[in-house]
């Protein structure tokens, strides 16, 4: 059985040669394939798979990755539409949020 | 539970497991929510002292729990070198003797026929949930065969049975033969075994209570149960791994109003062929 791969050309993800590190923690992280790091630089080799998850963005040392993340979960989408704030799942993300690092924001840099 | 994974996982290993709290959800989920988030990770290390208690510097989360947490900026807040670790902890062992290497398959998040199946019972009571809440209407449209309230009743009986034939479609045949099913949208996969089933309906299961329906009672079938199939395994999005907002959405906009089209011009038409037929 081959993997399996939702709609063609939706996804957000986009990664910036330029600031790319060749680090390779994108390639680590992503539960799909959708990267391979050849001459230091990684290259999307398969975005149809990605499901926006964003661990690829939020690992990305140099911020070369940008995706809109959120939950590919129709229930979630209609729960948030008919305001349900809890589901099976307790999962009612329907928005996209851009992952970006910030530091300040988590609230924990101080040391 | 994801505790008791890990320890049996690693038989005869001598390591310090550091637990995050996610008021019980598993790592993806917790990870896309939050809960098992940098915030926890970092506040934890602190919590427990970590620090004091190994002398290395080296943490080994689970990779599904990379939505959640950004290593560079764990290490900078924790001084903790975030290792992550394979997708299964019964590769752990593997993947530690192996100096923290895993091997590709190790690092991709499977959905086979096993895992599918296991969904399916949740499936299905969420679906028969909403059945429970439609079941009086049903009742009631049974009633316009207007011939006793005990033909009516089973009328009621039988057109609930027929909605079940689609959960049946939508929650148990297109879950497992989602691989195989044409088309990539969900909903769309979800149609094939609809229309399966709602020919099963109309001429194996009610030909059974001695009903053969008209022609028109017949097409009204042919579009609800597809159509509860399709919503039903529309639904089945959350539960994969392998869909984006971003795809959903589009399924979305083309999907939920064909399934709200074809119910209600299913419904109309059984409400036409019980008066005038």
């Amino acid at each position: 059985m081959g993997k399996l791969v939702y709609l063609r050309n939706v996804v957000t993800l986009g990664l910036d040669a330029e600031k790319c590190s060749g680090c390779g923690m994108c390639g680590i992280v992503c539960p799909r394939g959708v990267f391979e790091i050849s001459g230091r630089k990684a290259t999307i080799v398969d975005r149809d798979s990605c499901m926006e998850c964003g661990a690829c963005a939020l690992n990305c040392p140099s911020k070369a990755l940008q995706v809109r993340t959120g939950v590919g979960c129709a229930t979630a989408v209609i729960n948030g539409m008919l305001g349900i704030k809890t589901s099976g799942c307790d999962c009612t993300i329907d928005q996209y949020q851009t992952v970006t690092v910030n530091p300040a924001a988590t609230g924990l840099d101080r040391g | 539970m994801s505790f008791d994974r890990l320890r049996e996982a690693l038989p005869g290993r001598n390591a310090w497991i550091l637990v995050l709290d996610t008021d019980g959800i598993n790592v993806w989920c917790a990870a896309g929510k939050g809960t098992f988030g940098i915030d926890e990770l970092v506040g934890r290390i602190e919590g427990c002292g970590l620090k004091n208690l190994v002398n290395h510097r080296q943490l080994i989360v689970p990779q599904l729990g990379a939505a959640g947490i950004s290593a560079h900026e764990a290490q900078r807040l924790s001084g903790f070198r975030i290792i992550y670790g394979p997708v299964r902890a019964a590769d752990l062992p593997e993947f530690i003797d192996s100096g923290y290497k895993a091997k590709p398959q190790m690092r991709e998040k499977t959905f086979t026929t096993a895992e599918r199946l296991a969904l399916v019972p949740v499936e299905v009571v969420h679906a028969l949930k909403t059945l429970f809440f439609i079941f009086p209407s049903l009742l009631i449209l049974g009633g316009l065969v207007g011939s006793g309230l005990r033909a009516s009743a089973t009328m009621g009986l039988l057109d609930t049975a027929g909605l079940m034939f689609g959960i049946v479609a939508g929650c148990i045949f297109t879950p497992l033969l989602l691989p195989w099913l044409p088309g990539r949208a969900f909903a769309a996969k979800g149609i094939p075994p609809g229309i399966a089933c709602a020919l099963l309906y109309i001429f194996v299961f009610l030909p059974r209570y001695g009903i053969s329906l008209g022609t028109l009672a017949g097409a009204a079938w042919l579009l609800i149960i597809p159509a509860v199939s399709a919503y039903l395994a529309m639904n089945f999005t959350g539960c994969s791994t392998f869909t984006s907002l971003s795809g959903v959405k589009k399924e979305m906009r083309i999907a939920v109003p064909l399934e709200i089209g074809a119910t209600a011009a299913g419904v109309i038409m059984l409400v036409v062929s019980r008066f005038f037929f």
